[in-house]
């Protein structure tokens, strides 16, 4: 069933702000401290634990790829409704970081490839070979 | 006949969002493919498409909610609200799978790591240049150098205030497209040329659609080793920016 899925996906949802509220009352700020990753650990965890018990057919999943697949519709939306008309009069402040962020994240790529690269034995080469069998779930995306 | 309509539309504000939201995404896609051959992801294109109907929307009413202060609109407030963001946002962690996350390993990690703090450096240290100096602020700015999910999911965590939201936003939105349109023009420089290297990749550019769309431009075989690697990305920088980052800026600006 389709509910299971969203249920399942909502109960983490909720797991997770709670202890993101809990966190941020135990540390003493005014805010929800990592609630959002905390529920996406939750779910990665109940899923996989229900996959592997078998208890996680193809229609229950359904409930749960439906709302990820929603995530870009629902991110136009809220950019849609942003107060961008004040946020242009700092334009150049997200250009900056954009092409600063950009261009040192280019960088030590190209730092950790070629380090990597140089270094590498034939050991990394076997481990390489193997990863090109990895599945590609995420093509969906 | 019109009237009716209108009626029709005033009544179902949220379902009237996911028409009209469909609609600018189709539009997108079209643009992406046909005007930038397919060098920008359209999910971007639509992105930016709702910041310029937002711009549009608070230029007419002069109100703060972007287009959605339009009354034909205003289930986009619903659809895009904080609830529906995180929700769906949460939903997608269920495309990770925890055998493919362990075959990343630590490198994985390390780019992960480097690729959420050096951006929020970055963008904490422009945002301080231009003037800010409240912790929320920078903090919600220096996370939409992250990716353009985790400026505004911090920045709701933590109380910030639209303006500054719709400037993270706009932040993470301009370093996506110069990932998807440089990708393939840096890719020898970034010797981009095994699964572990589009790994490494992935993990320091973050946004999905920027490296999935720059890899596949770039060598379509690499795509699923970089995404991989970069769904972790928003996960991370949700879990890092109202918390760990967050206290940071704080202390230090204290």
């Amino acid at each position: 069933m389709v509910i299971f899925g969203t249920a399942l996906l909502a109960a983490c949802y909720l797991a997770g702000i709670w202890v993101g509220e809990a966190i941020a009352v135990l540390i003493g700020v005014k805010a929800n401290v990592g609630g959002v990753g905390i529920a996406m650990i939750f779910l990665i965890a109940a899923q996989h634990f229900l996959k592997t018990k078998g208890l996680f057919p193809a229609d229950t999943e359904k409930g749960v790829t439906f709302w990820a697949m929603m995530y870009i519709p629902v991110v136009v939306a809220m950019a849609a409704t942003q107060n961008v008309v004040v946020a242009i009069k700092g334009g150049p402040i997200a250009l900056l970081s954009a092409v600063g962020s950009f261009l040192l994240c280019f960088g030590v790529v190209a730092l950790i490839n070629r380090s990597m690269q140089r270094h590498a034995s034939p050991e990394e080469a076997d481990a390489s070979a193997a990863l090109a069998s990895a599945p590609d779930a995420l093509k969906s995306r | 006949m019109l009237h009716m309509l209108e009626k029709t539309i005033a009544d179902n504000p949220l379902i009237t969002a996911f028409a009209f939201v469909g609609v600018v995404i189709w539009v997108s896609n079209q643009i992406g493919r046909h005007l930038t051959g397919g060098r920008v992801a359209g999910s971007a294109i639509a992105v930016l498409g709702g910041l310029a109907l937002a711009y549009w929307g608070g230029a007419v009413t002069g109100k703060a909610k972007g287009l959605a202060d339009i009354a034909t609109f205003s289930g986009l407030a619903l659809m895009g609200g904080a609830m529906m963001r995180d929700f769906t946002i949460v939903a997608t962690a269920s495309e990770v799978h925890v055998d493919e996350a362990k075959k990343a390993g630590w490198l994985g990690v390390i780019a992960l790591l480097l690729g959420t703090v050096l951006p929020f450096i970055i963008g904490v240290l422009v945002a301080w240049s231009f003037g800010y100096t409240d912790p929320i602020a920078l903090t919600t700015i220096g996370a939409g150098a992250v990716t353009y999910i985790v400026g505004p999911v911090t920045g709701a965590a933590i109380g910030a205030s639209s303006d500054v939201m719709a400037l993270s936003i706009a932040t993470g939105v301009v370093k996506a497209i110069m990932v998807m349109v440089f990708t393939p023009v840096f890719a020898r420089f970034m010797g981009l040329s095994t699964p572990q290297s589009a790994m490494v990749f992935g993990g320091l550019a973050g946004t999905v659609s920027g490296v999935s769309a720059g890899l596949a431009a770039t060598d379509r075989k690499l795509v699923p080793y970089g995404a991989l690697v970069a769904t972790f990305h928003t996960g991370l920088g949700c879990l890092l920016g109202p918390s760990v980052l967050y206290l940071a800026v704080k202390a230090i600006t204290w």
